[in-house]
């Protein structure tokens, strides 16, 4: 039986879909789940998928984090649940308190979507075992608020611990500290990322098909877990 | 129908915002029904709402007394230009008498977007409209509404929207004013459209002095429906009950339709800022979801969007396409300011609103999927026969149980006046036609000739514009196959056949200044061609014109021109408008635009895998592939981007346009796409050849190697035959081996076709061999630079 995936939907989350596809392109089971039900339908992991979460009124994430659904998966997190939040999903994890730091408005104050170049500089967490270290990959970017900000001491220890997921190259996108694309949590079962691997999974619609390690990443380690 | 405030009538005068005007003071309560049959010789602003004395007096008429207040403001924005078409419609009426059979049209020109089958079981809708007064007075809103107006367009047919683009125009790159328009629509476009999850697929950015006091801003939207998912605005069916869905109703967008459009542009333009109308994508998107879960579910019978002219508009809309009347209390419209008087709930043009026709048993249901969703919906109001004389039903309004309105609906949404304006041709065309481009001295040196290239590709219209489609999201949804900056936009429509469509918008304002007839088939042509070069077969047009004032004869001329150029077109080309918008009043003063048809062509591809891209592929081995120029080069440079850039001259006359060899020529391309002889197509239009050589080198960092044929090797005609401007061309790579293939269906199909080198990955330049090399690095530099310099460069940031 394959590994079962959930993937919230919020009032507002736009690539929930795509989030799914690439769960089921990777060769797991997509299971939607809704913001208002905190039954979480026995998922073995979950993905909260890029979007505008009420709009991103107030802050970004900042009323999705109340959600009915979040309280349980904040629960499962602590429990070791895997989490990956794509975007919106690392702002609404972040304003959950599941990952240190914040997202920011890009100091450039645009929206901005580029094929961007990444550095995958922890491949030991849940969601990157596929990878290798220090992989160099192209996954899309696509925010307006994407500048990753923590205090000095938080970078130092996300640093030392391995706990910098992916880097930018070539550029930094937005302004992010240290070029922080995605961070993850002590346990390595939490990863936040700015940028979007749903979109980098097929040859027609993506830049490459790059984005598709972090899904093959969480099946293999689900596998590994459950053998 | 129409959902963008763009036009009316020219005489209101800015001092008369509707919300002022309309001063009854309501010390005895509203103006009734009552009130105006007692009280017939009452004075009425009429005039200051922008309607003549004549149109008055047929409202009287109709009515048998004065009208009310609120059927004042329902009459004068229901027969505003912008919802009338007063002044176009005797033109556009060619749209239909000349259309083209189609079998595959579900429906078309007078339904809130044209539908067209594409299989069995989906179609897809598609319309494109202006949102141009409202982005100069408020750029962010303006642009982002119009985003949001489109869209509701393409739900209300019953479609998912899946893609937007959006065709802009502004004045000079250089100019202040663009600097404070530019950013900020183009952050609205983002803003609302990002927040929809709606990628953004194409369009275009265009400079032109002549916009500089009136940008365009256009928005094409395209939805996808299963076939019988097909949504219907009939408010069919005595005894079902009116749903408003959506936000509450506020003050903005007062007018919108009959302020702004009719607006000549002066100093007080500043003024009526209260008449754009503030967007809520978060709301619209909500909006979206609850739609499409009642249509599913099969609970609604009629619905219709909300845009220009608000609740007046939707209400006598889908009762008259009904044929019955409807019971309205005003007071159950939800509020955000509860001190708003009738007149105002009836013309708001609040955002992201729907109107549902739904049976009465159903009502609970559909409240259900509303609240599910988080949206609001409310019961205002129910369908009502037609009269025991057998007249269609009537309108009958009340709010706090006064009776402010009874009319008869259609005498609103269908019957409003009809104007056969004067025309003249511009009196200064002809002087204008003389002054050949033709002409002009031209670069005389191999040196000048690239010098001439590298700023070419660094002008304003030419140049790369990543600073402006970065800001939106192409990404979303995962359908994406082809956006900007290739020449279509193509949509993956369904995942397990691989059905999809291509989208193109195109318009060249100089074009259609020198000669509006075939500027506007210019434009189809282009836009045609856009699509034919992905692969896809075009199968459908959409339409968005813009022009000065209908009063002025000249532009009415233009504009006649125009409608019957396109008309033409179509027919020769065998697809039909499906639908579309006009925007008239976009002059500053006495000054009009250059007529400025915007023609939007939707084609079908059957499996997206077969698309092509327009850059030159990474040879794989050695040898690359084989360079073909389409088509045929005449010595056409009038109204060209060279002329403009290089001498800023504008005169002559534009390129012939020759629609049988456009078909012809998408016929190759698509045979060719279908069977994999093309690594690569690129249309050839503004810039010419030598822009199309550029724009295919730069996006995969592949070099080419171009020999010019022997008659084009002399004197100045290199020159000419990288940028001229003729129609009917594309480049095309070809991989080795199937040149014999490619070559043999060209002259099967009679399209010429001409060797012109090869492409080149191990160099990466650009070479024109006896002219000039350039390296692909300066080539990027140039066209690169530019928008970055003009509109701030953002990125990267380096630490």
């Amino acid at each position: 039986m394959s590994a079962r995936i959930g993937v919230v939907t919020f009032p507002g989350s736009l690539d929930d879909g795509d989030a799914a596809r690439a769960v089921r392109v990777a060769g797991g089971e997509a299971v939607r789940l809704w913001h208002g039900d905190s039954d979480l339908h026995g998922v073995d992991a979950v993905v909260l998928p890029g979007g505008f979460s009420y709009g991103d009124y107030l802050r970004t994430g900042a009323i999705a984090r109340f959600a009915p659904v979040m309280e349980s998966i904040i629960d499962g997190a602590r429990g070791g649940l895997p989490v990956l939040g794509i975007c919106n999903g690392f702002q609404i994890l972040c304003e959950a308190h599941l990952l240190p730091g914040a997202l920011t408005r890009n100091s450039h104050l645009h929206f901005r979507n580029r094929d961007q170049w990444l550095r995958v500089d922890a491949a030991s967490t849940a969601w990157t075992n596929s990878f290798e270290a220090d992989q160099e990959i192209l996954v899309p970017l696509k925010s307006g608020e994407g500048r990753y900000v923590a205090d000095r001491a938080t970078l130092d220890a996300l640093a030392a611990e391995n706990r910098i997921v992916a880097t930018y190259l070539r550029g930094n996108p937005n302004g992010s500290e240290r070029d922080i694309a995605g961070v993850t949590n002590e346990a390595g079962n939490v990863v936040g990322l700015m940028p979007h691997p749903e979109h980098a999974i097929e040859a027609l619609t993506g830049p490459s098909l790059d984005g598709l390690g972090f899904f093959t990443s969480i099946l293999k380690h689900l596998a590994g877990a459950s053998a | 129908m129409t959902t963008q405030p763009d036009t009316a009538s020219s005489e209101a005068e800015e001092k008369s915002l509707p919300a002022q005007v309309a001063s009854y003071d309501g010390r005895n309560g509203p103006d009734t029904v009552e009130r105006a049959g007692e009280t017939a010789g009452e004075l009425q602003p009429f005039a200051e709402l922008g309607l003549r004395d004549d149109e008055y007096e047929r409202i009287r008429g109709i009515l048998d007394r004065r009208p009310t207040q609120s059927e004042l403001a329902m009459y004068s924005i229901m027969w505003s230009e912008h919802c009338s078409y007063k002044s176009s419609k005797v033109h556009l009426r060619q749209f239909g008498e000349k259309q083209p059979p189609s079998d595959r049209m579900l429906a078309g020109i007078g339904e809130n977007a044209g539908v067209i089958k594409i299989s069995d079981e989906i179609a897809v809708t598609f319309k494109v409209e202006s949102h141009n007064h409202p982005s100069f007075v408020e750029p962010y809103q303006g642009a982002a509404t119009g985003v949001g107006g489109i869209v509701r367009d393409i739900l209300a047919m019953g479609a998912r929207p899946v893609a937007v683009m959006d065709p802009l125009r502004f004045g000079a790159a250089d100019h202040e004013d663009t600097a404070r328009v530019l950013p900020g629509v183009v952050a609205g476009i983002g803003g609302y459209g990002n927040c929809l999850g709606l990628p953004n697929v194409g369009g275009e950015v265009v400079f032109d002095p002549t916009y500089q006091g009136n940008p365009l801003v256009n928005a094409l939207c395209v939805g996808v429906l299963p076939v019988d998912r097909l949504q219907k605005k009939d408010a069919a069916g005595p005894g079902n009950i009116v749903v408003l869905m959506g936000a509450k109703t506020g003050r903005d967008g007062i007018g919108g339709v009959s302020v702004l459009a009719s607006a000549t542009f002066d100093d007080g333009s500043q003024a009526r800022r209260p008449s754009v109308q503030v967007g809520d994508p978060f709301t619209e998107k909500l909006l979206i979801e609850a739609c499409l879960e009642l249509y599913d579910a099969n609970l609604v019978v009629g619905i219709q969007d909300l845009g220009g002219a608000g609740l007046t508009c939707a209400l006598t809309e889908t009762a008259a396409a009904a044929g019955t009347g409807m019971r309205v209390w005003l007071e159950r419209v939800p509020l955000r300011e509860p001190s708003m008087e009738p007149h105002e709930i009836l013309a708001s043009e609040s955002q992201e609103r729907m109107l549902l026709i739904v049976k009465p048993e159903q009502l609970d249901a559909v409240l259900a999927v509303a609240e599910k969703w988080g949206v609001l919906a409310t019961a205002i109001g129910e369908v009502t026969p037609s009269e025991v004389s057998g007249l269609p039903g009537r309108l009958r309004i009340t709010w706090r149980d006064h009776l402010v309105v009874d009319v008869p609906p259609a005498s609103l949404a269908d019957d409003g006046p009809v104007y056969a304006r004067p025309m003249r041709e511009p009196a200064d065309l002809i002087l204008l036609q003389a002054d050949r481009a033709e002409t002009l001295p031209r670069p005389a040196t191999p040196d000048d000739l690239k010098a001439t290239l590298l700023r070419m590709v660094g002008s304003p219209n030419l140049c790369d514009k990543s600073w402006v489609t970065e800001q939106y999201d192409r990404y979303v949804l995962g359908n994406t196959v082809l956006a900007q900056p290739e020449d279509a936009g193509l949509i993956r429509v369904d995942e397990h056949s691989g059905l999809g469509v291509a989208l193109s918008v195109d318009g060249n304002g100089r074009f259609a200044r020198l000669d509006p007839y075939n500027g506007a088939k210019l434009a189809l042509a282009e836009s045609y061609r856009n699509v034919a070069v992905t692969g896809a077969k075009p199968v459908a047009v959409t339409n968005c014109l813009n022009f000065g004032s209908p009063e002025d004869p000249a532009v009415m001329w233009q504009f006649a021109e125009a409608v019957r150029g396109l008309a033409d077109g179509c027919l020769e080309l065998g697809i039909p408008v499906t639908g579309g918008n006009v925007s008239f009043y976009n002059q500053t003063g006495a000054a009009a635009i250059h007529p400025t048809p915007v023609v939007g062509v939707l084609g079908v591809i059957d499996d997206v895998a077969d698309r092509v891209p327009i850059g030159f592929a990474k040879p794989a081995t050695g040898d690359g592939d084989l360079i073909f120029l389409l088509g045929e080069t005449a010595n056409e440079l009038s109204g060209s981007e060279w002329a403009w850039v290089t001498h800023e001259h504008l005169g002559g006359v534009p390129p012939k346009v020759d629609l049988a060899k456009e078909r012809a020529l998408a016929q190759v391309l698509a045979e060719a796409a279908r069977v994999g002889h093309l690594s690569a197509a690129h249309d050839v239009s503004d810039g010419g050849l030598a822009q199309v050589l550029v724009e295919a080198c730069l996006r995969n960092g592949v070099g080419a190697r171009i020999a010019l044929p022997e008659e084009f090797s002399a004197g100045s005609m290199p020159f000419v035959y990288l940028f001229s401007e003729s129609a009917g061309r594309a480049v095309v790579s070809v991989p080795r081996g199937h040149e014999k293939a490619f070559t043999g269906l060209c002259a099967e199909q009679g399209v010429s076709w001409t060797p012109i080198g090869v492409t080149d990955g191990q160099n990466e330049a650009l070479e024109i061999r006896g002219q000039f090399s350039v390296p692909l690095a300066e080539l990027r530099e140039a066209h690169t630079a530019t928008m970055p310099k003009l509109f701030g460069a953002s990125l990267p940031v380096e630490d």
